[in-house]
């Protein structure tokens, strides 16, 4: 398998993914926005004048951990089908299976680089300043997160062939994953004596990274440091679980 | 290694494992653990015993014998998207699967867009199709229909741009599983005139089916499998009468 038929693989199927999306919807690309601008705004309207929330600028500061999320979310949960979805060539063609995480993950990514610019807007209106640490920041925390939901996806939709109700348990899990992690709220809104247990939420540094680049220019390198660190984890534990399982997949598909 | 072989089974079976354990989803499964493992490690169904046969370059075989008997799974074996449980499998060349009816389609996507698709994930790079493109829609005479979404085709229609993406490959060993028998006459008649001018041009084909006379017509050579074993092996000529008698 050489690198030019890896990548022309990589290309037809991430246009695949991108077009099917968008087929028949002009608007194709306000609708991939619309889901966590609904949220944003709901969000907003409970957390600000339901439950009194103080925060400045809260529809940027939940905008700006919103859309990370939604990558997030869109990677984990499609991930639970992306062999399953595919069973009917994976029984027939000898083509390294793994590709397909990557392009189910890496479309999510092309999506989030598109919703970028409503982030800017936000940050615009609430006069944020456009820190040079952009231009290192996003690239760098983008690259650690399509890793990361690489191989989180990949040990899901393996584990998925196997447990066909794996796919439920994701999906409360993630119910969890978005009140543990501080999205509607701010780090300072936990008990103290929490606070600490933080980076035991795999998202929650990488989440907080996202917030701070665009709120004040800033990254926290430790909390770069851990993420790097879940996503070797998930790496290497997506890719050894694929690895013994993947020849097995035609016969049980 | 002889340098004219493209297929070799040598004393090649396959079980699987019944996964009835498994079909309760992870819930049932460590509710149940320590019968789920070892029903796992025990109760197995096998598809192949013990098959040895070469086939050589430019061979055109065709696989007979009941559902079930263990065609297809030879297929995954050649295609090498399944692994023997004992014996060796070795593969010379080339293999291009033909997809059963819209595998690897997308339905969302028109018929031009899914030629390059399916193009690139039976082998061919993006730039060969992208040549070849206005032959293969050619081929598959689906006229101003090949622009149009692929959900509104019908089954024909649908065959039609699976076997014209094929019959453009350049394959050294071709795989068909019993989808000869789809779209209308003329259609399945082009298809056949493709597979002998595949062979005349010195492909090894590999095919499933149940029609005697398309076996007849197209093959050199049968292997017929019953009950997970081969029953004969021999010239088109010499099997079928015998596989005739057997079934009628």
């Amino acid at each position: 398998m050489n690198i030019e038929r890896i990548k022309d693989l990589v290309i037809v199927l991430t246009q695949k993914e991108l077009k099917a999306r968008y087929k028949n919807m002009k608007l194709g690309y306000l609708w991939s926005l619309g889901n966590p601008l609904a949220y944003g705004l709901i969000y907003w309207l409970v957390f600000k004048y339901v439950m009194k929330v103080k925060i400045e600028g809260f529809p940027l500061f939940l905008v700006s951990a919103l859309f990370p999320w939604q990558w997030f979310v869109n990677s984990i949960s499609v991930s639970a089908n992306t062999f399953v979805s595919n069973a009917s060539l994976i029984k027939k063609v000898n083509f390294p299976r793994n590709i397909l995480s990557l392009v189910s993950t890496g479309q999510d990514l092309i999506h989030f680089i598109a919703a970028l610019p409503i982030t800017f807007i936000f940050m615009l209106i609430y006069h944020k300043n456009f820190s040079p640490m952009l231009f290192i920041g996003v690239p760098l925390l983008a690259i650690i997160q399509l890793g990361y939901t690489y191989g989180l996806g990949l040990m899901i939709s393996t584990i998925n062939i196997f447990f066909r109700d794996a796919e439920r348990l994701i999906g409360i899990f993630i119910t969890f994953l978005f009140y543990l992690t501080p999205i509607v709220y701010s780090t300072d809104m936990i008990p103290e004596n929490f606070r600490h247990l933080i980076p035991l939420n795999p998202v929650a540094p990488l989440i907080l990274n996202w917030r701070s680049l665009f709120l004040e220019g800033t990254l926290n390198w430790n909390y770069v440091g851990i993420t790097l660190g879940y996503a070797a984890l998930f790496i290497i534990t997506g890719h050894a679980i694929y690895r013994r399982l993947s020849w097995k997949f035609a016969e049980f598909l | 290694m002889n340098k004219s072989i493209a297929i070799q089974f040598n004393r090649v079976s396959k079980s699987y494992p019944i996964y009835s354990h498994l079909g309760a989803g992870l819930k049932g499964f460590i509710f149940n653990l320590p019968k789920a493992l070892k029903g796992l490690a025990r109760e197995r169904f096998t598809a192949l015993e013990n098959i040895s046969f070469d086939i050589n370059r430019g061979e055109t075989v065709a696989f007979m014998g009941r559902n079930g008997a263990g065609k297809s799974t030879t297929l995954g074996l050649i295609a090498q998207v399944l692994k023997s449980t004992s014996g060796t499998v070795a593969v010379h060349g080339r293999v291009s699967p033909l997809l059963e009816l819209g595998g690897g389609f997308h339905s969302d996507l028109t018929g031009r867009e899914n030629i390059l698709l399916n193009g690139v994930l039976l082998g061919l790079s993006r730039k060969t199709i992208k040549e070849k493109e206005d032959s293969i829609i050619g081929f598959s005479e689906l006229g101003n229909f090949i622009d149009q979404p692929i959900r509104m085709y019908s089954s024909g229609m649908l065959s039609r741009l699976g076997f014209s993406v094929v019959a453009h490959l350049d394959p050294e060993i071709l795989l068909v599983d019993e989808v000869l028998a789809v779209g209308d006459i003329a259609f399945q008649e082009k298809c056949k005139n493709k597979i002998t001018e595949f062979k005349k041009s010195g492909v090894t084909i590999v095919l499933v089916s149940h029609s005697i006379d398309d076996v007849r017509k197209l093959c050199d050579r049968v292997i017929w499998i019953e009950n997970h074993k081969i029953q004969m092996d021999g010239p088109t000529t010499e099997v079928l009468p015998v596989y005739e008698k057997y079934f009628v």
